[in-house]
């Protein structure tokens, strides 16, 4: 089952006060016949005290909106409000937001305390109460024993604790993160993911993130908007977006999934029956306001299906496996001609069970699958 | 011992670069020897002898033109050295566009123009404005060489600014710095090198400027080079060489801190 989420607390769908609020906002490259239009037509609102990602692939708008929010570029429509407040308009050493960049921009003429005190000295607080920050910033990213080093001399982890530091000394309203992690190995990513949760709890901040990694998008955020070429396809909780994708690009962005053509009736509550293409018929979830047509996509994920030996609401032949550690794919090419993946539990004592050429079924759990708009 | 084939060796190159090596450097180490010549000849030995230098530093025309020329070549310095660092900012921040390309040229303009047809036109030019304002000073002097000052320091200035990441300066104005404090704060300490790169080339090219000095000079105006050229006109003396000597010492020792300068990039 899977409706874990319905219990989990960690999101709370309370309608909260937004920090920032993007109206209708445009921003287009260029002039003439080249004119390329990085964002189009985006409106979002993110909330006070949030951990908010935009996520897409390269070149999808999410650091244009970015940078729009900190002020490096003007949007060409629309506007941006912290607030409540337009400040689309004003540069970036005006509005009370603060960016970690991708690659850190850590002033290599300073050490670490005068880059972590720099944003405070601009604000011309007196020299007292910038100490005082500083050591509660350096205590905060746990780098009180190198704050006399130049950044140079510290390593890629230690540099991006400073900038995280730096950017969280002026106490800003908004925190922009502009892909900080992407120049970390793997290790000292999880490391600094769980570093950023903790940061954002600590510190009460309302976070921006971009990535283009659809996993530290899932276990960092509050809410997520998935963008493509220029546009929010999607906004929601992890659950929302991994469960529940409204689009293709959505479904298959985020995580691996099957694609299923089926017949639709019944359509109601939220709620359809779909019969694929195998002649069975399963419930699938209808995203809101959405009123599909007699044929449509629906998307089951690999781990929300199950091969069996007997009969199922698929069948089909094993054509591949392939074995993770933690789990096992299985290919499987159906009846009807369409790619099928399951994902399988391992355990150290069986092996899958299945081998590649086998005659399989596949049975589609309770609520599993997702009508898209497509 | 036996030699793994070097697809880059070619035969008879050692033997060329030896020849330009020698051609280089032989009729300098001469010069060099031949300032410590205890005879008044420079074409034969008469012994070991620093009397040259040191009628050399007796000799008020030397020292009097010495003076003029650093004085010259450090206000032309500075002066092409701000020009230059203004230039390189304004050519470097911001997007391309059209013309661009024609404005480095323009900058770079001393370095097309051959410095023959420089020195005739100010000659003209700055004639005019002697009739005009009864003017005679150094002025002139030091306008020609920060002329042709400015290229010369504006390419290391530039050259450390293209390698500069902007997303620094975008840092400091998302940290509440204005457009100014980010400059003073930031900009500048990263450019120093540059700027002081460009500073030591622009006085080592002025202080060895000949020909527009020559052009541009009014009477009592000579700097150490125009005066060797006259003296070599009345007849050599070992003289010469002993200040010949001193002036390579000078700028091999400032190439020598330009080269340490520019070559500390954290």
């Amino acid at each position: 089952m899977k409706s874990g989420h319905k219990n989990g607390v960690i999101v709370p769908e309370q309608p909260g006060r937004s920090a920032i609020e993007v109206r209708g906002v445009r921003k287009v490259f260029g002039t003439g016949e080249s004119q390329v239009a990085a964002l189009d037509t985006v409106s979002v609102s993110i909330r006070e005290n949030e951990f908010f990602t935009l996520l897409g692939p390269s070149g999808c708008g999410k650091t244009t909106l970015l940078r729009l929010i900190a002020g490096f570029d003007f949007p060409s429509a629309g506007e941006i409000l912290l607030h409540g407040q337009d400040i689309a308009s004003l540069p970036p050493f005006k509005r009370p937001v603060n960016t970690v960049f991708q690659s850190y921009a850590l002033f290599p003429h300073m050490t670490v305390a005068e880059n972590i005190g720099f944003g405070l000295e601009m604000l011309g607080k007196p020299k007292t109460e910038i100490k005082a920050r500083v050591a509660e910033m350096l205590k905060l990213v746990k780098m009180e024993a190198l704050s006399g080093r130049r950044t140079s001399q510290i390593s890629g982890g230690q540099q991006q604790r400073v900038a995280l530091a730096r950017a969280l000394a002026p106490q800003p309203k908004v925190l922009l993160l502009d892909e900080p992690l992407s120049a970390l190995d793997y290790k000292l990513r999880k490391e600094m993911q769980i570093e950023l949760k903790r940061l954002q709890h600590e510190t009460g901040i309302t976070f921006i993130f971009v990535t283009h990694d659809q996993e530290e998008a899932l276990t960092m955020s509050d809410r997520i908007a998935v963008m493509s070429s220029g546009k929010i396809l999607q906004v929601g909780t992890p659950w929302d977006i991994y469960d529940k994708p409204a689009e293709r690009f959505v479904a298959d962005f985020i995580g691996e999934t099957n694609f299923l053509t089926a017949a639709i009736a019944n359509i109601g509550n939220g709620k359809a029956r779909a019969t694929l293409k195998s002649g069975a018929t399963i419930d699938a979830t209808v995203a809101e306001g959405f009123q599909p047509k007699d044929n449509a996509t629906v998307v089951v994920r690999p781990e929300h299906a199950k091969l069996t030996s007997g009969k199922g609401e698929l069948s089909g032949m094993v054509e591949n496996i392939v074995y993770f550690g933690t789990d096992t794919h299985i290919h499987v090419q159906l009846d009807s001609g369409e790619a099928f993946t399951v994902r399988q539990q391992n355990t150290r004592s069986a092996g899958c069970g299945f081998e590649r050429g086998d005659k399989v079924g596949i049975s589609i759990g309770n609520d599993a699958a997702q009508v898209l708009r497509d | 011992m036996a030699r793994s084939f070097a697809i880059k060796h070619q035969p008879g190159f050692s033997a060329i670069a030896a020849t330009c090596f020698v051609v280089l450097y032989l009729p300098i180490i001469v010069l060099v020897v031949y300032a410590f010549n205890a005879a008044t000849s420079t074409s034969e030995w008469g012994g070991f002898s620093l009397k040259w230098f040191q009628s050399a530093s007796q000799n008020s025309q030397v020292i009097d033109a010495t003076l003029r020329s650093f004085q010259i070549g450090a206000i032309a310095a500075i002066l092409a050295t701000i020009f230059a660092t203004m230039a390189a900012l304004a050519t470097t921040r911001t997007a391309p566009y059209r013309g661009l390309t024609f404005k480095y040229a323009a900058i770079n303009q001393p370095l097309m123009v051959p410095e023959i047809v420089t020195g005739v036109a100010l000659l003209i030019f700055f004639s005019r404005i002697k009739i005009f304002t009864g003017y005679s000073g150094l002025g002139y002097l030091i306008a020609a060489h920060t002329a042709f000052c400015i290229p010369f320091a504006y390419l290391p200035i530039r050259a450390r600014l293209e390698n500069m990441d902007l997303t620094l300066e975008r840092a400091a104005a998302d940290l509440y710095a204005t457009p100014w404090q980010t400059f003073r704060r930031i900009t500048l300490p990263l450019l120093w090198p540059g700027i002081l790169a460009g500073l030591m080339l622009a006085f080592v090219i002025s202080l060895d400027d000949v020909v527009i000095t020559e052009f541009v000079k009014s009477g009592g105006q000579d700097t150490l080079p125009t005066y060797m050229l006259g003296q070599i006109r009345r007849g050599i003396t070992p003289e010469i060489n002993a200040i010949s000597t001193v002036f390579l010492l000078l700028s091999v020792a400032i190439v020598t801190l330009f080269f340490f300068i520019s070559r500390k990039r954290d």
